[in-house]
C-alpha cells in the first residue's frame, strides 16, 4: 500500500508579532522588521512578550479561561485558531475523530507562594516542615491542573472538543519535532486521517527562564539577532512567548472536504546527537542528507535558539551548502521551546503557499532568496539536546 | 508457520521482555510473589516529614539508593532497573538495544531541596531574581538536567543504545499504557522491529502529595496503611500515591521468532478516546471510557465475549471506580458480574505515570502464570457495583486474554488488550 500524503490545512500562530498566519506573513515579509522586545521585566534578560490577546475569541467560556494559566490559554487559543483555519472547529464529526499530539513542558507555578516559602527558608532549619505548612495552606487547589503537562491537551479537548485521541510529548524542542514526526507517520500509514499538532510556550514567568538559566543558556545585555550572539554576555538564548498549531491531514481527506491546502509536509527527520561526544555537527549533516534536499536554491526556516554551541553548529551546517538561504526566525519571535519546530514548519508552509520567501531577518548573516520557494526546509536544533528537520513542499 | 500478521494485515506485536519495580520490590519474581500473596506495599511516609499532611501513607519506593535524591534521579533509576530486567529477559544486548524508546514519566520541576539550597547560597535580591542569578553561576549541569523534560529519556537512550530521538510522554495516569501504544504503533508502521516502552514514576514528593490532596484525590485512611487502597469497596476514599516502573520489550512476532526469542505474550490491541467533559471528572455517561474499551477490542479484533479478565484501573477513588464499573458493565453487559476484574492498585497503590506499564507487566504475568492477583481490602463491597473482583485471595485460572484499563486527568482514556498466544 502506498503511503498517504500529509498536507497542512490549518495553521494557528501566536507570537510577539501578533496572531494568525496572515498577520505573521504580513509582518515577516516587511524588510527590516523590528522585533517586539521587553527588556524591563526580567533584567538582565530580554524577552519577546505576548501581544494583546482577546482570549474570548477562542475560549468562549470564562470558566474555562479561569481554569488555565497563560501557557494553557495560549496553547488552547492557538489550537482553536488552527482548527478554525482548517474548517474543523465546531464540526462534531471531524472533532470527535481527530487525533492530537501536543508538545508540552509544564505550566506556571505560583511565584508568590514560592517566593514566600523561599524567604521563610532563610530563618528556618526545618524546611521540609515549612514546605508542608505553606503548601497545604497557600496553594490554590486547581493550580495543579494548570501546571500538568497533559492538561494543555486536556483543555483543548474540553474547549474545542477534539477527542479522537490525546497524547502529550515532553522534552523541549525535541517534543515538538517528535510530535510532528509521529503525527505525520500516523497519517502516512493510515493510522489517522487528521491530526492537531503543536505546542505553546509562555516565557514571561521566572521559572520558565530558570529552566534555561540553570545551565546559563540565556543571553544577557543588549539584544542582538540570533546569529550574532556568539561571544556576547550569557548563553545566547532570547526567549519568546508564543504558540504554533498545525492541522495535518491525509491529502484525500482534505480534498474530499474541499479544503484549502497550504502545503504538503514532506519528510520529517529527528535525531539525538550525543553532543558531549562531539556528534552534533555530524548529526545535523546526517539529518540534512537524509532529508534529500532538492537541487537549486533552498529557503531554510531555522529554529536556531541562539544557544552558542548548537547555533554555531547549525549555522556551519547550513553555510556549508551555498544553495541554502536561512532565516533565523528567533531573531523576531524569540525562542519558543516546545513550539519552536511546529512554528518553523508553519512559517515554511506560509512561504510555500505565498510562493515567496521572507526577506532577510539579519542582513549581516542571511542572504537574499529571489526565487519561488517550492520546497522549504524547517529546522529545530535543540538548545541543549535533540534535533529535527522537515521539508515542506508546494501542495 | 505462525501467522505473522493480525486481522488487519499489520505485524503482530509480541512481548519478549518484562521488567517491573514497585513498593513490593525489584523485579518480576519478588513482585509476583507478593502480589499473588495479597501483600500490600503501602506504608507510612518516611521520606519527608508528614506534619500538616492529611495523607501520611504511600506506596513509595524507598529501598533504592536514589530514593531520597529527588524525582528525576529516582525516576531514572526506576526506569533503568525495569528496562534492564526486560532487555535481559529478551536476550538482547543491553548496551545496543537497536530500537526506539518510548518513556512515560512525570512532568519534571526543580525539586524544593534544590530551590532551598540555591536560594540560601546567596543573600542578595529576593525570590526568583535571586534564584536566576545563582543559577547562571552554576558550574555543573546536574541541577539543570533535572529540569529538562527530555533528560531522563536522553540518559536512558545512552544507557541502552536505543535508536533515534527518544519520546518522553505524558497522558497523566494513562501514560504507561500510551508508551506501550506508541511502541505498538511504530512496529505496526514498519518503522522498527522492536521498541522499548517504559513507564516510570518516582515523583512522590511532598508537593505532589499535597497537590493531589488539595484535589481530594487521596485516601486519608492512615491508621492501617495496607488497608487504605480498597478499590470497588463501599468505603473507598481515594487513591494511594505510589511509585514504580514497568518496562516491556516489544517486537514484531516475525523478528522475535526469527531470533528464537521466547514470546511472553502478545500486544493485540490499543484503544483510546479523550473526554471533553471536565479536567478531573469523567463524562457522567462514561462514554469516553466505553469508547476506549471498544476501540481496544476492535483494534485487537476481539469481541466482548473473548476477554477473559480485566486488569482494572481501579484506583479506589469514589469517582473512578464508579465510572469504570459503568463503562465495563456497558461494554460487557450481564457478563460483568461473573468475569474476573481485579485491581493491582489495591496492593501497590497508584503509580501514576508508570501505572499502565506496571499493570501491563502484571497482566502478561497473569496469563503466563495462570494466576489472577486479587483485589485486597475487599471487605465491604460497594453494593452499587456487582463485580467479581477476585476478592482478597489470588485465583488459579486459565487466562488467554486481558483488557487493561488506564484513565487519567485531562480526559485521558487508554486501554490495552493483551493475549497469551498469537491468535
Amino acid at each position: 500500500m502506498s503511503p498517504h500524503h500529509v498536507v497542512i490545512t490549518g495553521i494557528g500562530l501566536v507570537s510577539s508579532l501578533g496572531e494568525g498566519p496572515d498577520a505573521h506573513w504580513r509582518k515577516l515579509v516587511q524588510p527590516g522588521l523590528e522585533p517586539v522586545l521587553d527588556a524591563a521585566r526580567f533584567p538582565p534578560y530580554t524577552v519577546h512578550p505576548l501581544p494583546e490577546i482577546d482570549w474570548n475569541l477562542q475560549i468562549a467560556k470564562r470558566g474555562d479561561q479561569r481554569q488555565m494559566e497563560t501557557w494553557q490559554r495560549l496553547g488552547t487559543y492557538a489550537a482553536g485558531m488552527a482548527l478554525d483555519d482548517a474548517g474543523i472547529k465546531g464540526n462534531d464529526e471531524l472533532c470527535t475523530t481527530m487525533d492530537m499530539v501536543v508538545a508540552a513542558g509544564g505550566g506556571e507555578r505560583d511565584e508568590t507562594v514560592d517566593a514566600d516559602i523561599l524567604a521563610a527558608s532563610e530563618s528556618r532549619n526545618d524546611r521540609d516542615v515549612l514546605l508542608n505548612e505553606k503548601l497545604t495552606t497557600e496553594l490554590r487547589p486547581t493550580l495543579f491542573l494548570a501546571q500538568l503537562s497533559n492538561l494543555l491537551a486536556g483543555n483543548i479537548s474540553i474547549v474545542h472538543k477534539v477527542t479522537g485521541s490525546s497524547r502529550t510529548f515532553m522534552g523541549e524542542e525535541g517534543a515538538g519535532v517528535a510530535a510532528v514526526e509521529t503525527a505525520a507517520a500516523r497519517i502516512r500509514s493510515g493510522q489517522s486521517t487528521h491530526i492537531l499538532v503543536g505546542g505553546a510556550f509562555q516565557t514571561e514567568h521566572s521559572d520558565m527562564l530558570l529552566g534555561y538559566e540553570l545551565a546559563g543558556y540565556l543571553h544577557r545585555g543588549p539584544w542582538k539577532p540570533v546569529w550574532q550572539r556568539q561571544g556576547a554576555e550569557g548563553g545566547g538564548v532570547v526567549t519568546g512567548s508564543g504558540g504554533a498549531f498545525l492541522v495535518l491531514e491525509q491529502r484525500e481527506h482534505a480534498i474530499s472536504r474541499g479544503r484549502k491546502i497550504y502545503a504538503e509536509l514532506g519528510p520529517v527527520l529527528s535525531g539525538r546527537a550525543r553532543r558531549r561526544q562531539g556528534e552534533l555537527d555530524a548529526g545535523i549533516a546526517a539529518l540534512l542528507r537524509q532529508a534529500a534536499l532538492p537541487n537549486g536554491e533552498l529557503l531554510a526556516i531555522s529554529g536556531a535558539s541562539g544557544a552558542h554551541a548548537a547555533t554555531a553548529a547549525e549555522k556551519s551546517a547550513l553555510d556549508a551548502n551555498p544553495a541554502i538561504a536561512a532565516r533565523g526566525f528567533s531573531t523576531l519571535t524569540g525562542h519558543m521551546k516546545e513550539a519552536q519546530f511546529p512554528f518553523a514548519v508553519a512559517l515554511a508552509a506560509l512561504a510555500v503557499e505565498h510562493k515567496a520567501a521572507y526577506p532577510v531577518f539579519d542582513a549581516a548573516n542571511e542572504k537574499p532568496f529571489n526565487g519561488i520557494p517550492r520546497t522549504v526546509l524547517a529546522t529545530a536544533i535543540g538548545y541543549h539536546q535533540f534535533e529535527g528537520v522537515a521539508l515542506v513542499n508546494a501542495a | 508457520m505462525a501467522n505473522l500478521n493480525d486481522h488487519m494485515g499489520r505485524p503482530i506485536v509480541a512481548v519478549t521482555g518484562i521488567g517491573v519495580v514497585t513498593s513490593l520490590g525489584v523485579g518480576k519474581a519478588d513482585n509476583w510473589a507478593a502480589l499473588t500473596a495479597g501483600k500490600s506495599g503501602i506504608h507510612p511516609i518516611t521520606r519527608f516529614p508528614v506534619d500538616h499532611l492529611n495523607t501520611r501513607i504511600s506506596g513509595m519506593v524507598d529501598f533504592l539508593p536514589s530514593s531520597s535524591k529527588g524525582a528525576s534521579l529516582l525516576t531514572y533509576d526506576l526506569a533503568e532497573i525495569a528496562a534492564q530486567e526486560a532487555i535481559a529477559e529478551a536476550g538482547l544486548n543491553s548496551g545496543d538495544f537497536g530500537g526506539p524508546l518510548f518513556l512515560a514519566s512525570p512532568p519534571v520541576e526543580l525539586d524544593w531541596s534544590e530551590r532551598f539550597s540555591l536560594y540560601n547560597s546567596d543573600k542578595d535580591n529576593i525570590g526568583a531574581e535571586r534564584l536566576l542569578r545563582v543559577a547562571r553561576g552554576l558550574k555543573e549541569l546536574d541541577i539543570f538536567e533535572t529540569t529538562q523534560f527530555g533528560s531522563i529519556a536522553d540518559r536512558l537512550a545512552d544507557r541502552f543504545g536505543t535508536r533515534g530521538l527518544p519520546i518522553t510522554l505524558s497522558t497523566a495516569c494513562a501514560s504507561g499504557a500510551t508508551s506501550i501504544q506508541l511502541g505498538v504503533e511504530a512496529i505496526r508502521r514498519g518503522e522498527c522491529d522492536r521498541a522499548l516502552s517504559i513507564g516510570a514514576d518516582g515523583s512522590a514528593t511532598a508537593e505532589a502529595l499535597i497537590r493531589f490532596s488539595l484535589l481530594s484525590a487521596l485516601s486519608t485512611h492512615n491508621d492501617i496503611p495496607e488497608k487504605a487502597s480498597k478499590p470497588f469497596s463501599k468505603d473507598r476514599d481515594g487513591f494511594v500515591l505510589a511509585e514504580g516502573s514497568g518496562a516491556l520489550v516489544l517486537e514484531s512476532l516475525e523478528a522475535a521468532l526469527a531470533r528464537g526469542a521466547t514470546v511472553l505474550g502478545i500486544l493485540r490491541g490499543c484503544g483510546e478516546k479523550a473526554d471533553d467533559f471536565h479536567r478531573t471528572r469523567s463524562k457522567p455517561d462514561g462514554s469516553p471510557a466505553i469508547a476506549a474499551v471498544r476501540a481496544a477490542l476492535a483494534d485487537a479484533g476481539l469481541s466482548e465475549g473473548e476477554i477473559d479478565y480485566v486488569n482494572a484501573h481501579g484506583t479506589s477513588t469514589p469517582e473512578n471506580d464508579k465510572m469504570e464499573h459503568l463503562s465495563l458493565s456497558t461494554v460487557f453487559g450481564e457478563r460483568i458480574g461473573s468475569m474476573p476484574i481485579s485491581s493491582n492498585k489495591s496492593m501497590i497503590g497508584h503509580t501514576l505515570s508508570a501505572a499502565g506499564a506496571v499493570e501491563a507487566a502484571f497482566s502478561l504475568m497473569t496469563m503466563r502464570e495462570s494466576v489472577i492477583p486479587p483485589t485486597i481490602n475487599y471487605d465491604n463491597p460497594d453494593p452499587a457495583m456487582v463485580l467479581d473482583v477476585v476478592p482478597n485471595k489470588k485465583r488459579n485460572a486459565e487466562v488467554g486474554t486481558v483488557l487493561s484499563n488506564s484513565f487519567g486527568f485531562g480526559g485521558q482514556n487508554t486501554c490495552l488488550v493483551m493475549a497469551r498466544e498469537p491468535v
